[in-house]
């Protein structure tokens, strides 16, 4: 049997000071490491249970914000007074996410840190660079449908598979960490996650032992909110393409506007030039074509991942018209 | 003991005459609060002390040879108890119905996955890591990952297939002289079965004597491999397999009943072996990929000339003479005097084809019926008329009259109950709403089938036979098979199933099921009743059983004061007979969708779905709506999602789970309605019920399909039908 350690800590100091042993991992909802354990992709020695940890509170903050406790089950966030008045995006991005039952389970900060779905990441007998590096990826050549087609390399194609990371990225949340050598950091979600280079098995800037306490979300972006995925079908499925955005119009421009994608990027996307192409711009065709010729250069299918790009056009265009209240 | 081979059409019995009204009545599932509760125990739930744990071993490629099997490191693991590979008596995959025993280990590898070995422990966790740890060494050739790889050395159907091919008159000529044809080619992709129950088994020797606790669906089918292929003598071999959660033709027989008596063999334990969902896939048959050429040719009136169906299909190579049966609902279905349908089999290296839900008609529908939607289109016609236009007098391939047929009856009745007449395609927002409609038909078979009714000094009838319920209904239905025969509450019949010690019942598959095993219980009720008129000194035509009493005459005596102190037993056995060939036979039916097709996505979701079934007679109007439901549902899938991708590098599934092979969830399933015209189909079997549990699926699929056409005027052939197979015909957003 592979056996492993198990230490349910009761503080987040205690959680981290755990961590001295190599092959140490930390248990949220267990909803992505248990599935991962089975079938020997992660093969932790020990696990550190970090449920019970006094972090499942949402707080409102000074500044018009909220801190959200890394535990707080994504059921929990998504049905949040608060989150549903004022950050829409991210309630409708949880829920458009995994099920009810995982919903419960699942928590903020271990669906930042999901890996991802690539059929062959979860194939321990294929060449997978991410799980195994330096093997290759089959990915490259094979069946690629779910992949990604921006900011991937020669090494990794694999999407980041959440919904609420995108949302979290289009809403400029901030990480709140505890390191494992004691002392909090703090981290801008756009630093957060690491695109794939030569390194896909690295995935996010954090440190062996560093806990995620909480995620802090800046006051809310004006104009509407929009979460709008697109899927296979209608529930339980990951985004072939998702969108995260607000936007406000004022004197007939854009006076503003965040957007994030899911499905398409190896790590939940967001692109300046895309915003740039619309802020200033009257709401309009050559505006959207515009954010998503922006979105969609640097684009890349793999073979039958190729429909995505022209998904993500559609997709981004009739968001952007829903956003600006601007028909066809 | 009353046996009854259907020779000819049967004159009715005890069942007939019966006025306890609980047939045909919608009665819950009688097993249903011992599922809810859990107390109904699956295969794999049995608690047994000392039990040992079995995990399979298998070959990480799709065609060559192990070269090596390392076991060292796994068996100095804490908990194992042995590891037993690269020995003949390892089957290397699930035998195929139609296969007589396992391929035994032998070093060969010819579809991806195949076992090689099994590692026993003392749990399930220590025998899974064990399993892991073996390092199976393999050389991997060039393998036929595709059908097309195999089209070229394709076979025709063997001597005395269930479709043999059909050619009559002269297709291409008809083609060339009609004055309207369609030529289109239908694909639809390799499909597995992936039941919610996983396949596993609990295996335990007394000496010579091996018992198998596992999801089986036809015992007596599946002991003779199970004997043939472990060399032991079929009486050896009891099988106990009660409930059974899912079986859809995939439970015929499994590698694991195999595994786990060789385990339980060798270590002296009791073994369980269960198969993982990954395992599933690869080591348990699947149905085949299709391609389906289909040729109509017809006057502008719409009467078809020429009907054609040719399909090409794949099997393992060496498995077995199984095939997908492409044409079999197609092939009674219109009329036309010229009529090519047949069926290649490729030999290719994938995981074995075997019967999935409606072998045939659950696929081959699809070509044909979005094929008859086209030509509609193409002819001008309502897709009803067409099909009113065809409808043929006899079996347009046989010639045989139909047992039953009732297919105008349920497209106007759909038509009428679907508002079909005033169906306005539209757009609602984003969506663009379309409407089709799709035949059913599936073929009907009776099977051999006994079962033993035993009316007890209580007043309570027990019925026993190894018939099996798979989540069905069997339970039910034969309860109130008795209860109608015998004058009972559904409450004073026990029914116990699925134990080899029991009468031999027909098993579940090919809809057979329910009219075989309802016809057996209905004759050994007849013994019952006939001993009931001699104890009450009456004719049994002049008795009426009610509420646990008999009346004759003027004197009413409860049936427990006639038993008294000696039971009694009936053992009836129905056999098929000559009216299977002298009489075409079919369920038929006709579907209507509603749907709706993102103009933005491409993105599809049914908005309602109705059918109307002619099944003969309805036995339980509750388990027979969950079936037609069940097999419509199905058929979403196999429109919208279902598709087992074989990576052609290496013949592996890719998708080998069920988070990427997509089944409808409840958020797919829309309002979903089933109807019923109902007639005793006499010709059929004695209860005069047809096949139920596969006629559902069979048109469903198209019915999606061609209200998808409707809807965004774009008509994909190959399935499933994706988002990103409409994007290109969608309005510019
Ligand atoms: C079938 C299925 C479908 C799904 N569909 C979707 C979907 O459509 N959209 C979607 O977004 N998600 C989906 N999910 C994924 C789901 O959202 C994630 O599994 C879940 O969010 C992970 O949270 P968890 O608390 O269970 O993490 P765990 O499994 O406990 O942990 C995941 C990882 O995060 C680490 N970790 C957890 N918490 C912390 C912390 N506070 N600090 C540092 N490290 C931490 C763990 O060490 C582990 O490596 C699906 C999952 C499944 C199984
Ligand atoms: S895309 Fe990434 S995760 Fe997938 S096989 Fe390639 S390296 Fe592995």
């Amino acid at each position: 049997m592979r056996t492993f350690d198990y230490a349910r800590a009761d503080t987040p100091e205690a959680a981290v000071a755990g961590f001295a042993q190599t092959g140490t991992r930390f248990i949220a909802g267990g909803t992505n490491l248990l599935d991962l354990m089975k079938l020997q992709i992660e093969t932790p020695t020990r696990l550190v249970d970090i449920s019970r940890l006094p972090l499942a509170d949402i707080e409102e903050r000074e500044d018009g914000g909220l801190t959200i406790g890394a535990l707080v089950p994504n059921s929990d966030l998504a049905a949040d007074k608060r989150v549903i008045a004022k950050y829409e995006m991210l309630s409708r991005a949880l829920l458009a996410g995994a099920s009810g039952q995982l919903r419960n389970k699942a928590t903020t900060g271990g669906n930042l840190l999901q890996r991802t779905r690539c059929n062959y990441f979860y194939d321990t007998a294929a060449p997978c660079n991410k799980r195994a590096p330096g093997t290759g990826c089959a990915a490259i050549g094979g069946f690629n449908r779910i992949m990604a087609v921006l900011g991937t390399s020669d090494h990794c194609i694999a999407s980041h598979p959440s919904d609420m990371a995108v949302a979290m990225r289009a809403l400029d949340a901030t990480l709140v960490t505890l390191r494992a050598e004691g002392g909090q950091r703090r981290i801008p979600i756009a630093e957060f996650h690491l695109p794939p280079g030569d390194t896909p098995h690295i995935e996010t800037v954090l440190q062996p032992g560093e806990l995620i306490t909480h995620i802090e979300l800046p006051p809310p972006p004006a104009g509407r909110q929009i979460y709008r995925k697109v899927r296979d079908r209608a529930s339980y499925a990951f985004a072939l393409v998702s969108v995260a955005g607000a936007v406000s119009v004022e004197d007939g421009r854009i006076a503003s506007a965040t957007l994030a994608f899911g499905g398409l990027g190896v790590m939940p996307w967001r692109d300046p030039a895309v915003e740039r192409a619309l802020i200033g711009q009257a709401p309009g065709s050559p505006a959207f074509e515009a954010a998503a010729d922006a979105l969609l250069a640097p684009a890349k299918g793999h073979g039958s991942n190729d429909f995505k790009i022209p998904l993500a056009r559609r997709t981004l265009i009739s968001c952007l018209r829903h956003l600006t209240g601007t028909s066809l | 003991m009353s046996e009854y081979q259907m020779n000819e059409k049967h004159a009715g019995m005890a069942l007939d005459r019966g006025v306890q009204g609980v047939l045909g009545q919608p009665i819950s599932r009688i097993d249903g609060l011992a599922k809810v509760t859990g107390t109904a125990t699956y295969g794999l739930e049995h608690r047994i002390d000392n039990l040992a744990y079995g995990v399979a071993i298998t070959a990480p490629i799709g065609k060559g040879r192990v070269t090596a099997i390392d076991t060292e490191a796994a068996r100095r693991m804490p908990g194992v108890i042995d590891i037993i590979a690269g020995e003949a008596s390892i089957p290397r995959e699930t035998p195929v119905f139609g296969q007589k025993s396992a391929h035994g280990y032998d070093g060969k590898v010819e579809s991806y996955g195949e076992i090689v070995g099994v590692a026993i422990a003392d749990c399930f966790e220590a025998a899974r890591a064990a399993a892991m740890a073996v390092v199976v060494t393999c050389v991997a050739e060039p393998g036929r990952f595709d059908i097309r790889d195999g089209e070229a050395d394709a076979e025709s159907p063997p001597e005395g297939a269930l479709l043999p091919d059909t050619v009559i008159g002269d297709i291409d000529k008809a083609m060339g002289e009609a004055e309207v044809t369609l030529d289109v080619t239908y694909t639809t992709p390799p499909q597995v079965h992936a039941a919610m129950e996983p396949h596993g088994t609990i295996a335990s020797w007394e000496g010579d004597r091996l018992t198998i606790r596992a999801p089986v669906q036809i015992v007596g089918g599946a002991i003779p491999v199970i004997a043939a292929t472990l060399g032991i003598v079929a009486e050896n071999i009891r099988v106990l397999t009660p409930y059974i959660g899912g079986g859809f033709g995939g439970k015929t027989m499994s590698a694991d009943i195999i595994l786990a008596a060789v385990a339980a063999k060798r270590t002296g334990r009791t073994v369980k072996v269960p198969l993982s969902r990954q395992q599933i896939f690869h080591v348990t048959y699947g149905r085949s990929d299709t391609i389906q050429r289909v040729r109509l040719g017809a006057d502008r009136a719409g009467k078809l000339s020429a009907v054609g169906q040719d399909s090409l299909v794949g099997q393992k190579a060496g498995a077995s003479q199984f095939f997908e049966p492409v044409a079999l609902g197609a092939v009674a279905l219109y009329a036309g005097a010229n009529r090519s349908f047949t069926t290649r089999t490729a030999q290719v290296n994938l995981t074995a084809r075997g019967p999935v839900r409606a072998p045939g008609e659950a696929v081959g529908m699809i070509g044909m019926e979005c094929a008859m939607d086209e030509m509609a289109a193409k002819l001008g016609l309502d897709p009803i008329a067409f099909r009113k236009a065809n409808e043929p007098e006899v079996d347009p391939s046989t010639g045989s009259p139909f047992s039953s047929r009732r297919l105008i009856e349920c497209y106007d009745e759909g038509a009428r109950r679907f508002g079909w007449a005033d169906r306005r395609k539209r757009r609602e927002g984003d969506w663009l709403i379309g409407h089709g409609m799709a035949t059913a038909s599936r073929v009907n078979f009776l099977a051999k089938s006994a079962a033993r009714v035993r009316l007890g000094a209580d007043g309570r009838a027990l019925i026993e036979t190894d018939m099996t319920d798979l989540g069905t209904g069997t339970y039910t239905i034969l309860a109130q098979v008795a209860g109608e025969s015998l004058g009972l509450p559904i409450g004073s019949v026990d029914v116990h199933l699925g134990d080899s010690d029991f009468p031999t019942g027909a098993g579940s598959g090919g809809s057979f099921g329910a009219a075989s095993s309802a016809s057996s219980v209905a004759l050994a009720c007849e013994d019952v009743v006939v001993e009931l008129a001699r104890r009450m000194g009456a004719d049994p035509a002049d008795m009426t059983l009610k509420d646990g009493h008999a009346i004759s005459g003027n004197r009413r005596v409860s049936l427990a004061e006639l038993v008294g102190g000696s039971p009694i037993e009936g053992m009836g056995t129905i056999q098929p007979g000559s009216t299977g060939q002298a009489f075409s036979q079919s369920t038929h039916g006709a579907h209507f969708a509603e749907i709706g097709v993102n103009a933005v996505t491409g993105e599809i979701r049914v908005r309602r779905m109705l059918a109307v079934f002619d099944c003969g007679r309805v036995l339980n109007h509750k388990t027979a709506r969950s079936q037609a439901i069940g097999g419509m549902i199905w058929g979403i899938g196999y429109a919208l999602h279902e598709h087992a991708v074989v990576d052609t590098r290496t013949g592996a599934y890719v998708n080998r789970d069920l988070a990427e092979y997509h089944v409808p969830t409840n958020a797919d399933v829309p309002q979903i309605e089933a109807y019923f015209v109902e007639e005793i189909d006499r010709h059929a079997n004695p209860v005069g019920a047809k096949g139920l549990g596969e006629a559902g699926i069979s048109g469903a699929a198209a019915v999606v399909a061609n209200a998808i056409h409707d809807a965004c005027g774009v008509r994909v052939r190959d399935f499933p039908i994706t988002a990103d197979k409409l994007l290109e015909g969608l309005p510019p957003v």
